[in-house]
């Protein structure tokens, strides 16, 4: 409220986050007679509650899901109810959100466990114990239907987007149309959208969220009277700015254009590009964006995005980086647009799920459309592993590899101070080493890159990638692509289409020797958390008998009045605290033994 | 002539199968490779010129005469390393150990002669069991002919050392005085006392893994600059090593051509210095971002790790890069550090390499581990190596550069050339907080008041401004055009000439 005195605000767009589903912000603004643009506090306070939002949905024709919206009072009559809809069942906190105190029961006794479970974290987490159950959805897909309403009386529905894919209950990809919908289902969702919205006077942009199963069945889930993240594949197939009409709407004007003028052109998907490990179960990463280059931007390609190399991750806000938007004619077009976005897209210094993107967008489910809410848990149900992604082309990575490695050679036969008449001269012949296997390469250079032979085929190299860059773009054969690469020791490490392939590039003769090289099992990780320094330790963060996570906060120790935070290095279960805090420690000190 | 021309052949066939066919195999089964297949893989390829290749021991005793391969147990010559002559000796495990003879020796002081001779580095790739037993005292003088040249050749002609296997007793003291000491992981140890001595006197139960292995001597004793997982990485990345260093003392380092432009602006270094004073940041991401190619060649990373040490390149051209790391124990000077960063001073002093020092260092440890460990003498050693060098010095100061450490850490008193300081640099005698609490020590039981003067002292001292008025910093210069500038400083220094007094030689605090 004072950023809205200070500068003389008239009206304030509220964005996606935290204050534009708040209806006391809403009112402070009323009462100093400035806009909020969205829409009015009763359908913020009415569609806020998923007790009353359900209600409403039903009395405006809405279909809902077979499930009881009363307040249940106790675990037996959550098992009655259970059994009256037919299992499997869900279990939902009426004030929740983002998957908490959610539950899943297939019989009576998870129904009744469920119901504690559920009721207990609604009150921990929300401070409202309220717990509903409904039908539980199979191969359930998350499909939201815009709609734009004025002041005037008119709603419109400007399509749909299918968010299907998540984790943990957080969306990851969206796109718009959804590759599953008809017309028919399409209009019919549309309508009901419209009719819940007129039900509740809505106006501005908002969204109606359905799930529909495998028959197309749909039925309402929760309204959010807000702008979405994923708004902008609306804007690029509808062509419509939403944020423009949500202004336009907020100063009385009526909305220029008719439901039968929405238009529904091409597709667009988003991607929202996180702060977090995917190959740690999608935990956030924070920490300094030591490298951060985003793909360049054009018609097809929007990135939406606040952050900056060299900015800061910190754990106060949400680990969202960046949302990624491409848009084609078709679906696959959109895809291939995507693809190479992410190729592009480089991020240093903290964890992100990049790589977790392109895999997504190469595999042949997604591509095929066969998307439903759990598709991450059951495509990848032990995480996320880059280097297990499958290559649609295994030369690729061979060729670039090839190359780079000879670009380095050919500069440092550059070097000053060789012996007269006895130059460096680089040959041919090279072996690029992938787990160990050896695949012969025959590399020269050309007047504008390289000629590579691999596999009895031959590669045209077209590049202008100097030694050190973290980006390969250039073409193989004329087709254009894009490898991250970083170059670590002997090691080239590529990225590409959400795989990691390292390699290593020598000549055939070396890698005949590398392979007499004996396999090295992985480092011992020890038992011990050591101190690596001598320093006061100020903080223990575990207590014996608890099971941490790699990454987890072990202690904290003071040196130099320095703060350094000691992590896990892996999973495990601790044995013992062996030092307390304010002891002195010193180097190598055991603080913490694990099991 | 085709009858002398076969017996030729024949003798070098038996010197090339060394040991025999079975101890190759033995030796792969270790997870080494043979003293030739070494230098074939260092060296560019089929330019190995060898020497001494029939030279056989003399040793009579014990039924040796019976025994003799030629070449006697280690692989010497010449070649080149990406066209730069290097000479090499490389001790072949597969003749009797690779234990070190009266021969054995006078060929590595062979090569040794002829690299002092025309100014190129000798490289050792070291794997031998120790001495040649029963050749007694003539095993002993060979060491020690080794050891007087490795002392002739210091600071004329780059040394490194690539331990390959075992290096115990009398040998480790070859490689320790050379100028770098590369291991090979779970193949390669070093000490001078093996685990079965170590038990009869001591009663200590070590393996000798942990008495002198690579991650022993990478981490714990700082003996090793590097650890590499097998032979193959060893020698590739010391091929990538070479390439950063002169041939010799009169040499300037050899230049890289880049296309990374000298102007390059960073952006990002301008957020680098964390609000929080004591909040850590990664020295090494300023390293990365402002060197050629984002090539940096880091030494002794395991060790002492509150000082950085390695090679880059700028503008094409070799500099030897000391930075405090605050990520370490907020990067301050101690033992370990000041002996580590001195010692690499002085390499690049004695072979004109210019050096670029990166400051951020609160002062030096305090601590009876450090008082009772000499640190007035290691600490001078550093101070002592920053003050003697002649090469162009070029500073940048990031932020804290507190007390004594600030003087050390090539300062313009010790003769630096070129002295920047980011805006966030404070040049001080000490912390704001420390400094408070001795001028105004009446006042020490008034929270209030000394928050009041911290924040005063914190607004006169806690920049590079008053360093700046004295001329101690040249200038203060935005993160972002750190680059830029120190290429330029680079450039204009390039022919500059500083002589020490004459002497015989300095009397560093060892």
């Amino acid at each position: 409220m004072q950023a809205c005195r200070d500068t003389g605000a008239q009206a304030v767009h509220p964005g996606y986050g935290f204050l534009s589903e708040n209806a006391a912000f809403c009112e402070a603004l009323e009462r100093e007679g400035i806009a909020f643009i969205g829409p009015a506090t009763f359908a913020i306070t009415s569609m806020g509650d998923k007790i009353t939002s359900k209600k409403l949905a039903g009395e405006a024709g809405v279909n809902i899901i077979p499930g009881h919206t009363e307040v249940i009072r106790d675990a037996e009559e959550a098992v009655r109810i259970s059994d009256a809809i037919g299992y499997p069942v869900m279990l939902k906190a009426s004030a929740g959100g983002g998957g908490k105190g959610m539950r899943v029961a297939h019989n009576a006794e998870e129904a009744r466990d469920g119901f504690e479970r559920a009721s207990n974290e609604a009150r921990s987490s929300f401070g409202d114990d309220r717990v509903f159950i409904e039908k539980f959805i199979e191969e359930p897909r998350h499909i939201e239907i815009q709609v734009m309403a004025d002041t005037h009386g008119n709603v419109i529905y400007l399509n749909e987007r299918e968010c299907s894919i998540q984790r943990r209950h957080q969306k990851v990809i969206e796109e718009a149309p959804s590759p599953f919908l008809d017309a028919a289902t399409r209009k019919a969702m549309g309508e009901q959208a419209v009719a819940l919205a007129r039900a509740v006077q809505y106006r501005s942009a908002g969204t109606v969220e359905f799930i529909v199963d495998a028959q197309r069945n749909f039925y309402f889930l929760e309204m959010n009277t807000r702008l979405q993240v994923e708004h902008p594949i609306t804007e690029k197939i509808t062509g419509v700015d939403l944020v423009e009409l949500m202004i336009r709407v907020a100063d009385g004007e009526a909305l220029p254009l008719g439901q039968e003028e929405v238009r529904l052109d091409g597709w667009a998907i988003e991607a929202r590009v996180y702060a977090e490990d995917p190959f740690r179960n999608f935990l956030p990463s924070i920490g300094r964006l030591v490298h951060y280059r985003p793909p360049a931007e054009d018609s097809h390609v929007r990135v939406d995005t606040g952050v900056y190399e060299g900015g800061e991750v910190s754990m106060f806000y949400d680990p969202m980086i960046a949302k990624l938007v491409t848009y084609g004619a078709d679906r696959g077009e959109a895809i291939r647009r995507m693809q190479r976005a992410l190729d592009e897209y480089y991020i240093r210094g903290v964890q992100h799920n990049i790589s977790f993107l392109n895999a997504l967008m190469v595999h042949p489910r997604f591509i095929e459309g066969r998307l439903t809410t759990n598709f991450i848990a059951e495509e990848y149900p032990d995480g996320f592993n880059a280097g297990m992604v499958p290559q649609e082309d295994p030369a690729k990575p061979i060729v670039v590899a090839a190359m780079i490695h000879r670009h380095y050679m050919d500069r440092a036969a550059h070097l000053s101070g060789q012996l007269q008449g006895y130059g460096r001269k680089v040959g041919e012949e090279w072996a690029v080493v992938i787990e160990r296997r050896i695949h012969a390469v025959r590399v020269r250079p050309t007047q504008n890159g390289y000629h590579v032979h691999y596999d009895g085929r031959d590669y045209s190299v077209v590049t202008d990638w100097a030694l050190g860059q973290p980006l390969f773009e250039g073409s193989i054969n004329g087709e254009t692509l894009c490898f991250q690469v970083e170059r670590q020791g002997l090691r080239y490490s590529l990225y590409h289409r959400g795989a990691r392939i390292d390699a290593l590039v020598m000549t055939p003769r070396a890698a005949e020797l590398n392979d007499l090289m004996p396999e090295k099992a992985a480092p011992d990780l020890s038992r011990f958390l050591l101190s690596p320094m001598p320093g006061l330790l100020v903080k223990v963060s575990v207590s014996e008998g608890q099971e941490v996570k790699a990454g987890e906060e072990l202690a904290v120790i003071e040196a130099m009045k320095m703060e350094n935070v000691l992590r896990a290095e892996r999973d495990g279960v601790v044995a013992r605290v062996s030092a307390g805090v304010g002891d002195s420690l010193m180097v190598d000190q055991t603080i913490i033994e694990f099991e | 002539m085709q009858e002398i021309i076969h017996k030729l052949e024949e003798k070098r066939e038996a010197a090339r199968a060394g040991g025999g066919q079975t101890r190759i195999d033995k030796q792969h089964a270790k997870g080494k490779l043979t003293a030739r297949e070494r230098i074939e893989l260092f060296l560019d390829p089929g330019t190995f010129e060898e020497w001494d290749m029939f030279v056989e021991h003399g040793c009579t005793d014990f039924g040796m005469e019976r025994q003799q391969v030629p070449g006697d147990g280690v692989v010497t010559g010449y070649g080149t390393v990406s066209g730069r002559l290097v000479f090499v000796f490389s001790q072949d495990f597969t003749v009797f150990g690779g234990s070190l003879s009266g021969s054995h020796a006078e060929k590595i002081c062979k090569v040794m002669d002829h690299a002092m001779k025309v100014g190129a580095p000798v490289i050792g790739l070291n794997d031998s069991g120790g001495a040649r037993i029963q050749e007694g005292v003539e095993s002993l003088a060979g060491y020690a002919d080794v050891f007087q040249r490795n002392v002739l050749a210091s600071g004329v002609v780059p040394q490194i050392s690539m331990i390959m296997g075992p290096c115990a007793g009398g040998a480790v003291y070859s490689p320790s005085m050379t100028d770098f000491i590369f291991m090979v992981k779970d193949t390669s140890y070093m000490f001078v006392t093996g685990p079965d001595v170590v038990k009869t006197v001591t009663h200590e139960e070590v393996t000798a893994e942990q008495l002198g292995g690579a991650l022993t001597h990478t981490t714990k004793s700082g003996v090793a600059d590097l650890a590499f997982d097998n032979d193959v990485e060893a020698l590739l990345m010391l091929r990538r090593f070479v390439n950063f260093l002169p041939a010799n003392n009169r040499e300037r380092p050899p230049v890289w051509p880049t296309d990374d432009p000298t102007e390059r602006k960073i952006a990002s270094l301008d957020t680098l210095i964390p609000a929080d004073p004591n909040k850590p940041y990664d020295m090494k991401e300023l390293i990365g971002k402002i060197v050629d190619d984002n090539d940096f060649f880091e030494l002794q990373s395991g060790y002492a790790a509150n000082i950085i040490t390695g090679f880059a390149r700028m503008a094409g051209s070799t500099v030897g890069i000391v930075a405090n790391q605050p990520m370490v124990l907020a990067g301050c000077l101690d033992i370990d550090s000041s002996k580590k960063a001195a010692r690499f001073v002085r390499f690049c002093d004695a072979f004109n390499i210019p050096l670029l020092t990166l400051v951020d260092v609160p002062g030096f440890l305090p601590g009876t581990t450090q008082e009772y460990g000499g640190i007035i003498k290691h600490g001078a050693k550093l101070l002592y190596a920053y003050a003697e060098a002649t090469v162009p010095k070029v500073t940048v100061i990031t932020r804290k550069a507190y007390g004594g450490a600030y003087d050390v850490m090539s300062s313009k008193h010790l003769r630096g050339d070129v002295n920047l300081a980011w805006p966030t640099a404070e040049i001080a005698v000490m912390g704001p907080k420390g400094a408070v609490e001795i001028i105004f020590r009446q006042d020490i039981g008034d929270a209030e008041k000394i928050a009041a003067r911290t924040e005063e002292y914190r607004d006169k001292f806690a920049n590079p401004f008053v360093a700046g008025r004295h001329g101690f910093i040249d200038d203060v210069i935005m993160p972002h055009s750190t680059r830029k500038r120190i290429c330029r400083s680079l450039a204009m220094l390039a022919d500059k000439e500083l002589e020490n007094p004459w002497r015989k030689h300095g009397n560093i605090p060892l």
